[in-house]
């Protein structure tokens, strides 16, 4: 298969800039600002019926269009801030099909009118940033970026932002307020970004695997995104798969592969030739699914997976074979959720505090009897009353873990 | 020397991506680059740092605090960040931290006598499937180490030794 956003496997130096020129590099991004009007970018965008690659799912089209026009100027905000446990696909975009990426980005910022886009990256993604920035600078030597583009009005800078080691940060409300040179602490919603985002303005905050897909679909046409992939969830989908499996890496498929597919066929499947106890399939925060034959021949999309009682999210896919203890996992999590909670909302920051005790306890075999009712008494409790989806996403596998695997957590 | 003085054309060009009237936003990278030299953020920096964005020194310290890449006292001259997550402890890196220890004599949490490497145990960074894994956060900013093995990593430490050696002769 040609990869549509991992093309650098397919296309040596797609990296450098005349490479990419050479394969059609530039041409969505030139035609959209020359020859089209912005809301018609945006439609071709919802009618490719793309949804945000960054766990959310939501439709890329329809926030662009959410965005407030009577109040400027507007920014585009990239998010590559990728740190679910288990998540590893935007980094291998950007070092390997960068301008593909920036192109989405500038894309983008045409559709919203915005002239200055920020790509928001991990603090650990040092050398990444740096190398976007070579790239960025590339771009604007060649005319991509800078003033009055193709002849046009239009303009547009680029800047790299980095963060510092907050997890919490990948949530769009959180990224802004870092943005803003204040703690990565998410805001009360509404309002939300498309009428008050960076600055208090208009703001469009898309996943880098989102805003990759975008010169793509510009160049092929929505009818063509949604030949690929299913109904519910069209196109391509990069599949970060991790744990117990031969082969581990990222593979890009379209929505609807099975697991079966990705785990055994790309995979090459298990360690030791042992058997697939659980799936994560959205990272640290997912729920956990018990696995039988049916649910390995269960096609991969957004609605399909929702029916195995578990989110497809960023499509982070760790697999746990028949050795690993669930107990010991769910504590993983915890420890992950507990140092990450950003402390603003009370249940995330009690409730993370105390199920890490607890999580602690019972794994460590020291735990009283009543430990497993408590812990997911307070998981329960913390359900739906959190500030953001940290909160949330912490209780998952707690719940699912004792609920779905009892057995392992009988030795308290 | 203040941090304006020292590095005048870097401060410009940080400042020149955010506009003027929200000039905090250039806090983070004003931080990155006064940890640059010492490996952590002086109370002076903080100082200087508040000054140049008409914030508090309690503003700038809250962010110092809130983000674990940036440190406020002085440790190795090399982190050594392990990431323990559930992916990369599915491949071995819980094993791999415990070997690392006991090679180089310390704890977690524990600088080397020489003053060298402080070793950490940290949360994803995003390299799941090339496990075990570190990054190493220095004067040279920030690099990942994948696909580690013990020796590996002790041959990476005396390498920096030896460069460590030749700077002060």
């Amino acid at each position: 298969m040609t990869h549509v956003l991992l093309r650098h496997r397919d296309i040596p130096d797609i990296n450098t800039l005349n490479v990419y020129k050479k394969n059609g590099g530039f041409d969505a991004f030139k035609r959209a600002v020359t020859k089209m009007k912005p809301t018609e970018v945006t439609d071709v965008v919802k009618n490719s019926g793309l949804r945000g690659r960054g766990g959310a799912g939501f439709p890329t089209g329809m926030k662009w269009a959410f965005i407030d026009n009577r109040n400027w100027p507007h920014y585009v905000v990239a998010n590559a801030d990728e740190s679910e446990p288990g998540t590893f696909k935007d980094r291998e975009i950007m070092e390997g099909n960068p301008f593909q990426f920036l192109e989405g980005v500038a894309i983008a910022s045409y559709a919203i009118g915005a002239n200055v886009a920020y790509v928001y990256l991990r603090g650990e993604f040092w050398q990444v940033a740096a190398f976007l920035d070579e790239k960025i600078a590339e771009m604007e030597e060649a005319g991509y970026l800078g003033n009055k583009l193709f002849g046009t009005d239009y303009s547009l800078k680029i800047y790299t932002h980095l963060g510092a080691g907050a997890y919490i940060c990948g949530e769009e409300t959180a990224l802004l307020e870092s943005l803003e040179g204040k703690r990565g602490q998410p805001r009360v919603r509404p309002p939300f970004p498309p009428s008050y985002g960076l600055y208090g303005k208009p703001t469009v905050i898309n996943n880098v695997e989102t805003l990759a897909n975008v010169p793509m679909i510009l160049a092929n046409g929505a009818d063509w995104y949604k030949s690929m992939g299913t109904a519910d969830s069209a196109g391509v989908k990069i599949f970060s798969l991790s744990g117990r499996v031969r082969k581990p890496g990222n593979y890009e498929l379209p929505f609807g592969a099975t697991f079966r597919e990705l785990i055994y066929e790309h995979g090459m499947g298990i360690q030791e030739g042992r058997s697939v106890k659980a799936i994560m399939p959205a990272g640290a925060s997912s729920s956990l699914i018990v696995v039988d034959d049916k649910v390995l021949d269960t096609p991969m999309d957004y609605a399909t997976v929702r029916t195995l009682g578990a989110d497809l999210g960023s499509a982070s896919v760790i697999v746990l074979d028949d050795t690993v203890d669930i107990d010991w996992v769910v504590n993983k999590t915890i420890h992950f959720f507990k140092h990450e909670s950003c402390g603003k909302c009370t249940p995330c920051r009690e409730g993370n505090y105390w199920m890490r005790h607890l999580t602690e306890r019972i794994h460590s075999g020291g735990g009283s009897s009543g430990d497993v009712d408590l812990l997911l008494n307070v998981a329960k409790q913390m359900q739906g009353k959190c500030l953001c989806a940290l909160g949330e996403f912490s209780t998952m596998a707690v719940v699912t873990g004792i609920e779905r695997f009892p057995q392992d957590f009988k030795k308290a | 020397m203040s941090l304006e003085k020292k590095y005048p054309k870097e401060i410009k060009q940080i400042l020149s991506k955010y506009p003027p009237e929200h000039k905090r936003s250039a806090v983070m990278p004003l931080l990155y680059l006064a940890q640059r030299e010492e490996g952590y953020i002086t109370k002076e920096a903080m100082k200087d740092i508040a000054h140049l964005l008409d914030i508090t020194e309690t503003d700038v310290a809250s962010i110092v605090g809130f983000y674990t890449l940036y440190h406020d006292k002085r440790e190795g001259k090399y982190r050594m960040q392990v990431c323990t997550d559930l992916p990369c402890a599915l491949r071995g890196a819980d094993e791999f931290l415990e070997n690392l220890c006991e090679n180089l004599g310390i704890k977690v949490g524990e600088t080397t006598e020489d003053g060298l490497v402080t070793l950490e145990s940290v949360m994803c960074l995003a390299a799941c499937d090339r496990a075990p894994m570190f990054q190493t956060q220095g004067p040279d900013g920030i690099k990942y180490h994948e696909y580690m093995t013990v020796d590996r990593t002790m041959e990476l430490i005396e390498a920096l030794k030896k460069a460590e050696s030749e700077v002060e002769k």
